[in-house]
């Protein structure tokens, strides 16, 4: 039995219960109670002189373990996606994932919905659940086989797993490393149509429809995308989709002068795509904001645009990009702390991402004012590929808790 | 323009003092004096330079022309120095083009066939860059089947870099032989309305000679199926046409580009057949372009595909043998241009 834990004068933010000001009581490993309570004489205190505390960063869909990089950025759990070496479509491997992290990080896999990610066999879902995972995902690629589609949601649906899909026409995007349009036209780059996205997104969301099943589609980044699943949510299809902060920041331009940090998959989209992502963030189309963490060293970065790897490293950035959309006046603070705590958490059917009485103390102190700038070479991650070098940002993690215990 | 006009005005060419005072062209540049005037360290493409710019280095490309008609060729400014050419892509014309223009300019001229080199091994771009740095040369000429490769290369190395091709994205010494032989065959650059028709979805010559056309008041027009139409091309400023013959009306200049054999029956187009039915320069769709339009081709043609020879070898309007011609002076012009900061010419130190 560890002493109980006990936050003073802090700015509570509950994706349930919204903001309030007061104090904060952990026991066990879990919230104990909030508001106005009577503290055990015994309990540790901190004060959180007014800061914010809120659930810590549920950050779904992360291509590696990145330790430093999830601290400093409030994360304690990631959704790992199944790319991995070797591809996690195997109770063994999937149960070494959901275990390497604990107690520090809880690593939730999304097993490969597909054998080897291939794209043809369905992967063993129930058995890979039984070893720790918490959906299954199609990886960076789409599958491009309907049938298979639709068995994977399917079989799927018959185990209430989610499904993580990379939503992206194989055929228009096969050799892409960028959107067609003035930019690539001028840098000469291989490109497809932004369309290569509305059109998948169309096949899955009918295929989830007709299946029943849990459909998360883990970036939508056009505004056609955004329509269709505006749409389908109005129907009543269990659909969710997420975004990370590139693609609401940055449009194609930032791929200007061969940038491969901005080198990203799905790649950057048009002016008018990212307004229309910012419209999703606003009216509550997106559900779910994450990093998409993905470090790349110079080895896979520092070589031609089309022949460095997709990917960012913005895991500890994720917060402090993300709090600027509350300062501009985007979303509440409360929904923004939904986005990336509660609302993942729902997708993988875990109990974190609230303030209730009860749930695991995953818990952040932030700073929401905090000004500090951005620096690819002074990042914690395993790599500083972020197309957001040199931006100035506000907001830091003070603290960071796990079930109670203190990481940060 | 009639048959005459052209006529004067390759003989103006000859005396190219006078060309140079064509009033139509913007020309800020021959006012300014030694390295203000090229500020540039490489030239990694036609984007990123002033119109000033391009005209300066056509300028300097035109006395070149003259001094490789002499048959005197004892001026060596470039001796002592080595250029390496480095060819990641296969290339014959070009990287002869630049082999002659270097030696013709008393360079030490070293090509380095990286098709089939350590690249083959693993080694990485940037290390071979490294390692061409080390190795001490002057000036390195890059052609690279990745967009945006020499640019990357440039950043590593301390001396000057040409792009001589890299991927979808530039071939800059094209774009300039290409205008120098427009200015002197048909007098001036501005106003004439020059149709590119071909690949443009893969070309880096139709990128490099969009910019630098349009740059200098060019009136270009682009023509392609659309399935080799790139995106937005438009929006560098030219008029694009899915059909020939609408785009040929009234032409000045036709520069047809190569099909690459890749890409023929079935990629992006069904046939050669039908792409010649389509998009072949025949002496019947000439018609519709003036009748002293220059009929220009980057080589190495498909005879009977992109262009007919009867067109392709016509004695008055076909330039292509011309292009070549001038692709020495642009380069020997280019090299000469880039060292000079190097070689410690007064005014450019």
């Amino acid at each position: 039995m560890s002493r109980p834990l006990a936050f003073l004068n802090a700015e509570l933010v509950c994706p349930d219960s919204g903001v309030s000001t007061g104090n904060l009581l952990v026991r066990d490993g879990a919230i104990a109670a909030t508001g106005s309570i009577d503290m055990p004489s015994d309990a540790e205190t901190i004060d959180c002189k007014g800061k914010m505390l809120s659930p810590a960063i549920v950050d779904l869909g992360v291509f590696a373990i990145d330790l430093d990089a999830f601290h400093a950025g409030g994360i304690v759990r990631v959704g790992l996606m199944p790319d991995q070496s070797p591809v996690l479509d195997d109770p063994g491997i999937v149960q070494r994932a959901a275990l390497i992290g604990k107690p520090k990080l809880w690593i939730h896999p999304l097993a490969a919905a597909t054998q080897g990610l291939a794209g043809t066999d369905l992967a063993e879902m129930a058995i890979n659940r039984g070893a720790g995972a918490k959906a299954v995902a199609t990886g960076r690629r789409w599958i491009a086989d309907s049938n298979v589609m639709r068995k994977v949601l399917a079989y799927a649906r018959d185990l209430d797993l989610a499904v993580v899909a990379h939503a992206e026409d194989g055929g228009l995007a096969a050799n892409a490393v960028a959107t067609a349009g003035e930019t690539a036209t001028r840098l000469g780059l291989a490109a497809a149509p932004a369309l290569a996205e509305p059109l998948a997104i169309a096949r899955d969301l009918m295929l989830a429809e007709e299946t029943g099943a849990r459909l998360h589609l883990r970036q939508v980044t056009t505004e056609q995308g955004f329509d269709l699943v505006r749409a389908a949510k109005r129907r009543g299809v269990r659909v969710t989709c997420g975004i990370t902060p590139s693609h609401l920041l940055l449009s194609d331009i930032a791929m200007s002068d061969f940038r491969t940090f901005a080198h990203l998959s799905p790649p950057l989209r048009s002016e008018a795509d990212r307004q229309a992502a910012l419209a999703a963030l606003a009216d509550g189309t997106i559900d779910v904001l994450s990093s998409g963490h993905d470090p790349r060293g110079p080895e896979e970065k520092r070589l031609p645009f089309v022949d460095s790897a997709p990917g960012a490293a913005n895991a500890e950035l994720l917060l402090a990009l993300a709090l600027g959309f509350v300062r501009d006046e985007l979303l509440p603070i409360e929904r923004l702390i939904a986005l990336i705590s509660a609302n993942p958490a729902r997708v993988l059917g875990l109990d974190a991402g609230t303030l209730a009485p009860g749930a695991p103390a995953d818990l952040m102190l932030v700073d929401r004012d905090a000004p500090w700038q951005i620096a690819s070479e002074r990042m914690r991650a395993k790599a500083g590929n972020t197309p957001f070098d040199g931006l100035p940002v506000q907001g830091k993690v003070l603290r960071l808790f796990k079930g109670g215990a203190a990481l940060v | 323009m009639s048959i005459f006009d052209c006529a004067l005005a390759r003989f103006r060419a000859g005396g190219y003092a006078i060309a140079l005072m064509s009033a139509s062209d913007h020309r800020p540049g021959a006012q300014i004096k030694g390295g203000a005037v090229f500020p540039h360290r490489h030239l990694t493409g036609i984007g990123g330079l002033q119109p000033h710019e391009i005209m300066f280095l056509l300028d300097e490309a035109e006395q070149w022309v003259d001094w490789n008609r002499r048959h005197a060729k004892s001026h060596h400014p470039l001796g002592g120095l080595t250029q390496i050419n480095a060819f990641f892509e296969n290339s014959t014309r070009t990287l002869l083009s630049f082999e002659i223009a270097g030696k013709r300019l008393g360079a030490d001229v070293v090509n380095m066939h990286a098709a089939q080199s350590s690249v083959k091994k693993g080694e990485t771009l940037i290390d071979t860059a490294m390692t061409l740095n080390a190795m001490r040369a002057d000036v390195i000429v890059i052609r690279h089947m990745a967009s945006g490769a020499v640019q990357l290369i440039a950043d590593k190395v301390d001396c000057a870099v040409l792009n001589a091709g890299d991927g979808s994205h530039e071939h800059p010494t094209q774009a300039l032989l290409d205008a120098l032989t427009i200015r002197r065959r048909r007098g001036s650059i501005a106003g004439q309305r020059v149709v590119i028709c071909g690949d443009l979805l893969h070309s880096r010559v139709a990128r490099s000679n969009i910019l630098a056309l349009t740059a200098l008041a060019a009136e270009v027009r682009v023509c392609a199926p659309s399935t080799l139409m790139p995106d937005a091309i438009e929006r560098m400023g030219v008029t694009p046409f899915t059909d020939f013959d609408a785009a040929l009306d009234g032409a000045d200049v036709v520069m047809m580009l190569r099909l690459q054999n890749e890409r023929m029956n079935g990629g992006f187009i069904p046939s050669t057949r039908e792409y010649h039915l389509r998009y072949g320069l025949t002496p019947e769709r000439l018609e519709r372009a003036r009748p002293d339009a220059l009929i220009m081709h980057p080589g190495p043609m498909n005879r009977g595909v992109e262009i007919t020879s009867s067109v392709a070898d016509h004695p008055e309007r076909s330039a292509i043998t011309e292009q070549v011609e001038m692709g020495v002076a642009v380069r020997m012009a280019c090299l000469d241009v880039l060292t000079r900061r190097a070689r410690g010419v007064e005014g450019w130190a």
